[in-house]
């Protein structure tokens, strides 16, 4: 361990145990003299100019990655503080990759390194925004830090536009996913899977080959793993047959799913593959030309193709797992014929894939020809979507915020229009940058893109920073947990989270698993101790 | 064996620290596991020091600047630990368990890359997913220090535009 770390912890949980949100006279005055003790013990940072203040602005991935990029080309002249607005770490770590994927989890040992050095100050729990549960604005935290970088991805979906979209029985996969990961807000989200004999997938990426695995493979699969207690027993009490339909648009060359999850999708999970008819495989000559000169289409399409072959002894219906490749088929609507509107099927139209999209890409063309896919359960995997932060400009259209090389701009671009400035000091980098697309790795590539720009720009920063002398108390994170600790606000530093894990992972222990996760806020400030 | 699939290659850590002679390098690959890159560092800066008395090929790192690394590889360790070992700034996100394309490595030389034994499938799975793929690309944990890769030179790819290659230092503007 740092040897600064842990005082360094101490003195915050200090500050943070005596904090409550709902606080009285008492308490207020708790925070303000640890508020003032450490302000004074920060107080040479706040004198040494030649200090770069960075505020990250949620804690996962392309987060930490940014921070690893900082921490390496600044050395001791940077500090980092890295608030997220779960009182847990992490981001699509926790809450996205799959519970069976525990090995792509071991990153965190790597963000908790970063976290835990003296020049990482996380604080969790903190809602930055304009609304009414917001604890800081962004303009606030903006005024205590050289560079604002804003890492907090995509929390939003795309939508189909289909009637019957919206309603019970239709969830986005972003929505499953966080459910059975246990991420507080979907702790209450209205499922019954004991309901659910049929799901319909509507895209074929390796988010929706997650939740296929979870709703397919015997639930004994995932008994060990961190998925979320609440799930589990849903999974347990609805075991046996299902099937599950992926339906993509295109054909199998096009589809987004990487070799690694479907071969474990088709070969450890006890599942049927099928098509409902054979030219569901069948490829165009393009497409043909595309496997052979692309080692990856053409392993996903030998491994759809031999999955389908090896299960067609095992009978369908009963106990049967299967996993049915819809492709070409477009979801036109949701149909809702089951009691009080329940839904009762997806409503599809064949199509054809046609090299009409722009520089001839291949695009799915209605056929007129439509099927009725029976089912209980529509889960929308078509894409995340990121949300807006009020006072940055944001490209509605592909929810992302414009930038160039991580530089916020001033404006999304326009057309024919010269490209509007860079906002100095505000910083994009991850899926809220680039689009939700790629694996943990590419966040690594889009942090040292962003870290870069950063660094080329640190003299304009450090100069904008004097200009400031932060007219609002001390720089970095101790101005900020000052702020925080006037407002009451419960903040979790890193020594409360690592409370938090280490009681997950004890109660797991416990019963045989990776990890039990706490699933409501509440309690995870209580065992954080801020609550 | 020359390549491992997680649970093996945690097994073998194990397996060298009850063994005995190996315990330093066992010891760094724990610290690799269950600790951060931080917390293991001093640990691996002391295994880099002790090579002595094991076998050894020379590999020589050339990291995202451009800047070569030339050390000694123990026979049977992998890129990966070498490089951790001696502090270069490779990744390993899924800590060696196959499960991620981050320690991505370009063999300079077609030949020796060829004397490298063959990907397995679920390692060119993940390979398929590295940033900049070329023709000599490996996974740095799958490829195990062989007499044969003796004067290996590999290059961990610079992912950016804007990160400097050849020692090229951008102005701030």
């Amino acid at each position: 361990m740092a040897t600064a770390g842990p005082a360094l912890q101490a003195v915050s949980g200090l500050l943070f145990a005596g904090v409550r949100r709902s606080s009285g006279g008492l308490l207020l005055q708790t925070a303000r003299s640890c508020g003032l003790a450490l302000g004074r013990s920060f107080a040479t940072d706040a004198a040494d100019s030649g200090k770069l203040h960075v505020c990250v602005v949620g804690a996962g991935p392309a987060g930490f990655y940014t921070i690893d990029k900082l921490l390496k080309r600044y050395g001791d002249k940077v500090h980092v503080t890295l608030v997220d607005r779960l009182p847990t770490p992490f981001g699509l770590v926790r809450s996205g990759v799959a519970p069976d994927h525990q090995d792509t989890k071991n990153v965190t040992n790597q963000f908790s390194g970063l976290a835990a050095d003296p020049r990482v100050t996380f604080l969790g729990h903190v809602r930055v925004g304009a609304g009414p549960g917001a604890d800081v604005s962004l303009g606030e935290l903006r005024e205590r830090h050289h560079a604002v970088v804003l890492s907090y991805g995509a929390e939003s979906d795309r939508r189909l536009g289909i009637p019957g979209e919206d309603g019970p029985g239709v969830l986005s996969a972003r929505e499953l996913v966080w459910w059975y990961n246990g991420h507080p807000d979907m702790r209450d989200l209205p499922i019954d899977l004991t309901q659910v004999r049929s799901v319909a997938i509507c895209g074929i990426g390796n988010v929706a080959l997650d939740c296929a695995r979870a709703l397919l493979a015997p639930a004994a699969r995932f008994g060990p793993t961190d998925l979320a207690a609440h799930a589990l027993q849903q999974l347990q009490a609805s075991g046996g047959g299902r099937e599950v339909h992926l339906v993509a648009r295109r054909g199998p060359v096009q589809a987004a799913c990487t070799p690694k999850e479907l071969k474990e999708l088709l070969t450890e999970c006890g599942v049927a593959a099928r098509v409902a008819a054979p030219e569901q495989l069948s490829v165009s000559a393009a497409d043909a030309a595309e496997m052979k000169a692309t080692r990856i289409k053409r392993r996903v399409h030998e491994l759809v193709s031999k999955g389908v072959a090896d299960s067609k002894g095992v009978p369908s219906g009963g106990e049967a797992r299967e996993l049915y490749f819809q492709f070409y088929r477009s979801p036109v609507e949701v149909l809702r014929g089951g009691p009080g509107g329940s839904v009762s099927g997806l409503k599809v139209e064949v199509t054809e894939v046609r090299p009409e999209g722009p520089g001839g890409a291949p695009v799915a063309v209605g056929s007129g020809r439509f099927e009725t896919l029976p089912c209980q359960l529509v889960l929308k995997s078509i894409g995340y979507r990121g949300l807006p932060m009020e006072g940055v400009p944001f490209d509605a259209k592909k929810g992302v915020v414009p930038n160039e090389a991580g530089r916020v701009l001033q404006a999304v671009p326009a057309a024919g229009a010269a490209p509007p400035a860079p906002e100095p000091g505000l910083y994009v980098v991850g899926w809220l940058k680039r689009g939700p697309t790629g694996i943990i790795g590419t966040n690594l590539v889009d942090a040292e893109d962003t870290a870069a720009s950063v660094i080329a720009d640190t003299d304009a920063l450090l100069t904008a920073g004097r200009g400031r002398a932060w007219p609002q108390g001390p720089a970095g994170a101790p101005g900020l947990a000052a702020l925080l600790g006037g407002r009451g606000a419960a903040a979790v530093g890193w020594g409360g989270w690592r409370r938090l894990d280490e009681a997950e992972v004890a109660a797991g222990k416990a019963g045989g698993r990776a990890r039990e996760k706490v699933t409501r806020v509440p309690e995870m400030l209580r065992i954080a101790g801020v609550a | 064996m020359l390549r491992l699939c997680a649970e093996a290659l945690r097994a073998r850590g194990l397996t060298a620290a009850a063994a005995g002679p190996s315990s330093i390098a066992a010891a760094s690959y724990s610290g690799l596991l269950q600790s951060s890159w931080f917390h293991a560092s001093a640990s691996r800066h002391a295994a880099a020091a002790d090579t002595e008395g094991q076998e050894t090929i020379t590999v020589t790192f050339i990291d995202k600047e451009g800047k070569e690394h030339t050390v000694k590889a123990p026979i049977g360790k992998s890129l990966l630990e070498v490089a951790h070992d001696n502090e270069i700034d490779l990744e390993g996100a899924c800590e060696g368990s196959l499960a991620c394309s981050t320690c991505h490595l370009i063999f300079e030389d077609e030949e020796l890359y060829k004397k490298v034994p063959e990907a397995t499938e679920d390692e060119l799975d993940m390979l398929d997913l590295a940033f900049g793929l070329t023709d000599t690309s490996r996974l740095g944990c799958q490829v195990l220090a062989a007499k044969e890769l003796d004067g290996a030179r590999v290059r961990i790819p610079a992912a950016s535009r804007n990160f400097y290659v050849d020692g090229h230092k951008p102005k701030p503007h």
